[in-house]
C-alpha cells in the first residue's frame, strides 16, 4: 500500500496495575479498509480501541492519523477527528425516541425536525432502516443497534469502530449490517472491526490483526486464512471443538404447559403460552432476537417469577408455585444472562457469590450457619475446574474480566450436578476458547443425563450443541424441531423473519 | 483547547479500605475545625469549647457524673441504630424508629403500670415484651403498607413518627395520667415502682439492662451478618437486589424482618428508658434517639462495632454539648449543628472511599 494510512499506530502500550492490557502494540489501517481486531478476552482489545477513541491514554508508543499526530484526550476530539465508535453496550434511553436519543448524543443538536430528516437520508443512503419518531423501548436490539450506527454516521467518521456488532443481531439483521459496512467502506470510511466470529471476518473484513495476551502476534488476509487457523493464532493451542454424543434421550424432566406470564416492566415481554417438554440428556436449544422473553422465560424457569399451577412440572412436581432455593434443591438450576447484578452480585467476592447459589446444594449453610471454609473451597473448586483467571476466591466478582466471570457463574451452576440447567447466552462476550470449554461443559452434562435448555443468540453456538431447536418471538415459543439439518434461513424464519426485513429499502 | 480547571470525580477499580477505616476519623476532626469556626463566630473560645465537648466529659473534674451519663445515652442510641442498620444494609430506609421508641415505650410503661401496685419478678419481663411489641407494631405498618401497596417506607415511618408523639402527649394527659399527680401531665414515676424499675445493675455505674440489650444486639447484629445465612441475605440485597432474588432470597421476608427487628430494637431502648433514666411518660419524652440513632447507623459504616464506637461517640458529643450549653453558654442550635456537621463530613468524606478525584483541563462548556 503506497497511499498515506488513515490511522497508523506505532508501539503502543498501556499497563494497568498487575497487568499489561497493550504491550508494543502497531498496525496500520488505510481510508476504506475494514480491519478486523482479533483477540481472546482480556487480550487488550478493548484497551486499544480506548486508547484510539480517547477514553484511555497509553503509556507509550504515537498514533497517527493521516499522517498527523494523533493523541486525542477525550472522546470528543477524536470525534472531531473523525472516529466513530459503536459500542457493545448500547447507551440509549428506553423513554425517548430514536431522534430525541441521538440528539442526546450531539455536541450542537439541530431542532427535531431537521435531525428526523437527517436520520431519514442516512438510514435510507446506507440501508439501515428506522423511523426517527419511534421510541426505543419498542425497538429490537438490531434495531438499536442501527440508532447508534446513525449516530456515529450522522457525524462522518473516517474511522468507524465497531464492537462485536453481531452478537445480537439475527442471520437476516447482520447481512443488512454488512451491506451498510461495505458500503461505508466502498465510499473511503475505514472500519476497525472486533469480533470473535471467524466466518464473519473472513466475510467481511480486508485485513486482520491478532492481538494475544496484548501483543500482536499475527496479521493476515481473512479471505486466504482459515477460520481454525485463524483461531489458533488467536488462541495459541488448537481449538477444542465441542463433539456430539448422539444418544437417545431419556424420560421427561421438564413440562411447560401453556406457561403464560405478564410483562415485568413497561419494556419487558409478556410470556405466551409456551408448551414444551425437555428430556433427560438432551439439549433444547432456544434461539431469538433479544428481548422476545428470555429474561423471562428464565426467570419463570429459575423461580425468581412464580407461575400458577399446572404449567411448570419438573419430574412430575408442579413447581410452578415454589421459589428459587427450593428449586434447586431438587436440582432444576439456572444461569441468566446478565452476568454483574444478575448472576453474581458485583461487588462481593467469589466465595461469597459461590455462596450464592450454591448454599442449597452444596450444602454450605447447614441449619441457616454459613460454613465459609466449605463456601470457599466450592469457589476454589470452580476456579481450578473451570479455569477461572483471578488470583483468588477473595476477589470481587468486579474485578473478573467478562468471559472468567462467565466461566464463574456456568461452573458454579455445573459443578452442582444439576438435573435441568437452563442458561441464557452461555458464551455471550466470552473468547473463543472459553466459549468452547463452556460448551464442552454443557454437553458433558447432557451426556451425564442432565437436560439442559440453552438460550442463546448465537446461532452457530446452538446449530453445534442442540438436539432440537426453537425460537422465541414476541413471547412464543415455535415448535421444537430437531436441529440436525436446519438451514439458517428456515432458522430465521422460526425467529419470526427478520425484524424489520419488511421496510428494508437495501 | 482552551479552558479552566476542572475537577473529576472517578470511581476506584476496589473500594479503598484505608479510606473506610480513616474516614470516621477525618470525620471527626473536620467538624472539630469547623465545629470551632463555628463557636469562634458565635464569639467563644473554640479550643475550650471542643475540649468541654470531648475531653471534660471523660477526664474533667466532674467525669465521675459524666462516664455513667455515656452509658445512659449511649445504650439507646447502639441499640436503635443496630436495628436500623440491618436495613440500611439491605436498603430499606426505617427513619421512623423515634416513633418505635415512643410506642416501645407507651407499650412498657402501660404494662408496668397496669400492674402498679402489685409487686412481683414476672413484670419487668413482661414490660420487656410489651416494649418489643410496641415497637414492632408501630414498624409493622410502613413494613406492610411497602409489601403489600409498594409504599415508601421512608415516607410511612417518618410520618408515623408525628402521630406516635401525639399518642404519647394523649396518653401523658389521659390514660397513663399519674392519678395522684396534682394534675400535672405525664405517668407515674416507674423508679418508685419497684417490679418495675429498670435500676442500674451496680449502683452509679450507668449499667442498667438496656446497655446489657445493647451489648447483646452488637453481637447479635454481628453474628448475624457474618455467619448466618439471613445476615447474607441482607447483604447481597444491599449489593445487588436482582442477584439476591435470583438466589432466593424473598424481598417480601426480607422486609418484615428488618423493619420488624429495627422496631422490636427501638420499641425495646424506649421501654428500658421510660422504667429507667426517665422514668415516667411525660409529654417531651423523646429527645430525639431515633433520629441521632441514623447518623450513628452511618457513623459507625452499618458494622455492629462501628455502631457501638460510634453510638459512645455521639453520646460523648450529648453530654459534652449540654455541658457546654450550661458552662459557656453555647445555644442549643450550635449543639445541634455540630453533630449535624459530623453527619456532613462522614458522608461527604465517605464518598473517597468508593471514588477519587482527578484534576484536569477541560473544554470550555
Amino acid at each position: 500500500m503506497t497511499q498515506t494510512p488513515l490511522l497508523h499506530l506505532t508501539g503502543l502500550s498501556k499497563a494497568y496495575p498487575g497487568v499489561v492490557a497493550n504491550d508494543d502494540v502497531s498496525l496500520s489501517i488505510a481510508p476504506g479498509e475494514v480491519h478486523a481486531l482479533l483477540g481472546e478476552n482480556g487480550a487488550g482489545k478493548s484497551t486499544l480501541v480506548k486508547m484510539i477513541y480517547g477514553l484511555v491514554k497509553p503509556d507509550a508508543g504515537t498514533m497517527l492519523m493521516r499522517g498527523a499526530p494523533f493523541a486525542p484526550p477525550e472522546p470528543r476530539a477524536a470525534r472531531a477527528a473523525g472516529v466513530g465508535m459503536v459500542f457493545q453496550h448500547f447507551s440509549l434511553f428506553d423513554a425517548l425516541s430514536v431522534a430525541e436519543n441521538i440528539a442526546l448524543g450531539m455536541e450542537n443538536a439541530p431542532k427535531m425536525r431537521a435531525l428526523s430528516q437527517q436520520i431519514r437520508e442516512v438510514s435510507d443512503t446506507y440501508g439501515l432502516p428506522l423511523a426517527p419518531d419511534r421510541v426505543v423501548g419498542d425497538l429490537s436490539a438490531g434495531e438499536r443497534q442501527r440508532v447508534e450506527i446513525i449516530r456515529c454516521l450522522l457525524q462522518e467518521p473516517k474511522l468507524l469502530i465497531m464492537d462485536e456488532p453481531t452478537s445480537v443481531l439475527t442471520p437476516q439483521e447482520v447481512e443488512i449490517l454488512f451491506k451498510t459496512l461495505r458500503k461505508l467502506s466502498g465510499e473511503g470510511t475505514a472500519i476497525l472491526y472486533i469480533s470473535h466470529k471467524l466466518d464473519e471476518i473472513r466475510a467481511l473484513c480486508d485485513a486482520a490483526t491478532i492481538l494475544r495476551l496484548g501483543k500482536v502476534v499475527g496479521h493476515c488476509t481473512p479471505a486466504e486464512t482459515s477460520a481454525r487457523d485463524m483461531a489458533e493464532m488467536m488462541v495459541g493451542s488448537a481449538l477444542k471443538t465441542p463433539i456430539r454424543a448422539g444418544k437417545t434421550p431419556g424420560d421427561v424432566v421438564l413440562t411447560l404447559a401453556g406457561l403464560s406470564a405478564p410483562s415485568p416492566s413497561a419494556f419487558g415481554m409478556p410470556l405466551r403460552d409456551i408448551s414444551v417438554e425437555v428430556r433427560r440428556g438432551e439439549i433444547l436449544g432456544i434461539g431469538g432476537v433479544a428481548g422476545n422473553g428470555q429474561d423471562e422465560l428464565l426467570s419463570a424457569l429459575s423461580g425468581e417469577v412464580l407461575s400458577p399451577v399446572g404449567m411448570v412440572t419438573f419430574e412430575g412436581r408442579d413447581v410452578g408455585q415454589l421459589g428459587p432455593t427450593p428449586r434447586r434443591k431438587m436440582g432444576m438450576l439456572s444461569a441468566p444472562e446478565e452476568r454483574l447484578g444478575h448472576a453474581a452480585a458485583p461487588e462481593m467476592s467469589l466465595t461469597e457469590n459461590a455462596l450464592l447459589t450454591g448454599a442449597a446444594r452444596e450444602n454450605l449453610d447447614p441449619r441457616g450457619v454459613i460454613n465459609w471454609g466449605a463456601a470457599q473451597r466450592f469457589a476454589q473448586k470452580i476456579i481450578e475446574r473451570f479455569d477461572v483467571r483471578t488470583p483468588g476466591p477473595h476477589n470481587a466478582a468486579r474485578s473478573l474480566s467478562g468471559g472468567n466471570l462467565q466461566k464463574f457463574v456456568i461452573g458454579r451452576e455445573v459443578l452442582q450436578r444439576p438435573d435441568l440447567l437452563v442458561v441464557n447466552q452461555p458464551t455471550w462476550g466470552v473468547d473463543a476458547s472459553a466459549a468452547a470449554s463452556i460448551r464442552q461443559a454443557l454437553l458433558d452434562l447432557a451426556e451425564g443425563g442432565t437436560a439442559l435448555i440453552v438460550i442463546s443468540q448465537d446461532l452457530d453456538e446452538l446449530m453445534e450443541i442442540s438436539d432440537r431447536f426453537a425460537a422465541l418471538n414476541e413471547g412464543r415459543l415455535s415448535e421444537p424441531r430437531a436441529a440436525q439439518g436446519l438451514s439458517v434461513e428456515e432458522i430465521g424464519l422460526m425467529m419470526g423473519g427478520a425484524h424489520g426485513m419488511e421496510v428494508a429499502h437495501v | 483547547m482552551g479552558g479552566r480547571r476542572v475537577i473529576r470525580l472517578e470511581k476506584r477499580p476496589e473500594a479503598s479500605r484505608a479510606f473506610s477505616l480513616a474516614t470516621p476519623v477525618l470525620a471527626v476532626l473536620a467538624t472539630m475545625v469547623f465545629g470551632g469556626l463555628l463557636f469562634t463566630a458565635l464569639g467563644k473560645d473554640p479550643f475550650v469549647a471542643i475540649r468541654t465537648i470531648f475531653w471534660d466529659p471523660l477526664f474533667g473534674e466532674f467525669s465521675f457524673f459524666y462516664r455513667p451519663q455515656l452509658l445512659i445515652k449511649g445504650a439507646p442510641l447502639v441499640l436503635i441504630a443496630i436495628g436500623l442498620s440491618l436495613g440500611f444494609k439491605a436498603g430499606i430506609w426505617n427513619i421512623g424508629a423515634e416513633g418505635q421508641y415512643i410506642m416501645g415505650a407507651l407499650f412498657g410503661a402501660g404494662m408496668g403500670l397496669a400492674f402498679y401496685p402489685m409487686e412481683g419478678w414476672f413484670i419487668f419481663p413482661l414490660m420487656v415484651l410489651a416494649g418489643a411489641f410496641g415497637g414492632w407494631i408501630w414498624a409493622m405498618i410502613p413494613a406492610v403498607l411497602r409489601v403489600r401497596f409498594g409504599t415508601n417506607e421512608i415516607l410511612v415511618s417518618l410520618m408515623l413518627v408525628y402521630v406516635a408523639e401525639q399518642f404519647l402527649a394523649s396518653m401523658s394527659l389521659g390514660l397513663l395520667k399519674n392519678p395522684e399527680g396534682f394534675g400535672f401531665p405525664g405517668s407515674r414515676n416507674l423508679q418508685q415502682y419497684e417490679s418495675a424499675f429498670n435500676a442500674d445493675l451496680i449502683e452509679g455505674s450507668g449499667m442498667h439492662w438496656g446497655v446489657v440489650a445493647a451489648m447483646i444486639a452488637v453481637i447479635f447484629a454481628y453474628v448475624l451478618l457474618s455467619k448466618h445465612r439471613l445476615g447474607f441475605a441482607i447483604r447481597v440485597t444491599g449489593e445487588a437486589p436482582r442477584a439476591a432474588k435470583f438466589s432466593g432470597v424473598n424481598p417480601t421476608r426480607l422486609v418484615l424482618f428488618c423493619l420488624g427487628m429495627s422496631g422490636i430494637l427501638a420499641g425495646l431502648a424506649g421501654m428500658f428508658e421510660v422504667s429507667g433514666p426517665a422514668g415516667q411518660i411525660t409529654i417531651d419524652f423523646n429527645v430525639g434517639y431515633g433520629f441521632t440513632a441514623i447518623i450513628v447507623a452511618f457513623l459507625g459504616r452499618l458494622h455492629p462495632i462501628g455502631i457501638l464506637l460510634a453510638g459512645l461517640l455521639m453520646a460523648l458529643t450529648y453530654i459534652g454539648g449540654d455541658i457546654a450549653q450550661s458552662n459557656l453558654g453555647l445555644p442549643a442550635a450550635a449543639i445541634q449543628v455540630f453533630q449535624g456537621m459530623l453527619l456532613f463530613f462522614l458522608l461527604a468524606l465517605d464518598m473517597f472511599t468508593h471514588y477519587r478525584l482527578r484534576f484536569g483541563r477541560g473544554e470550555v462548556a
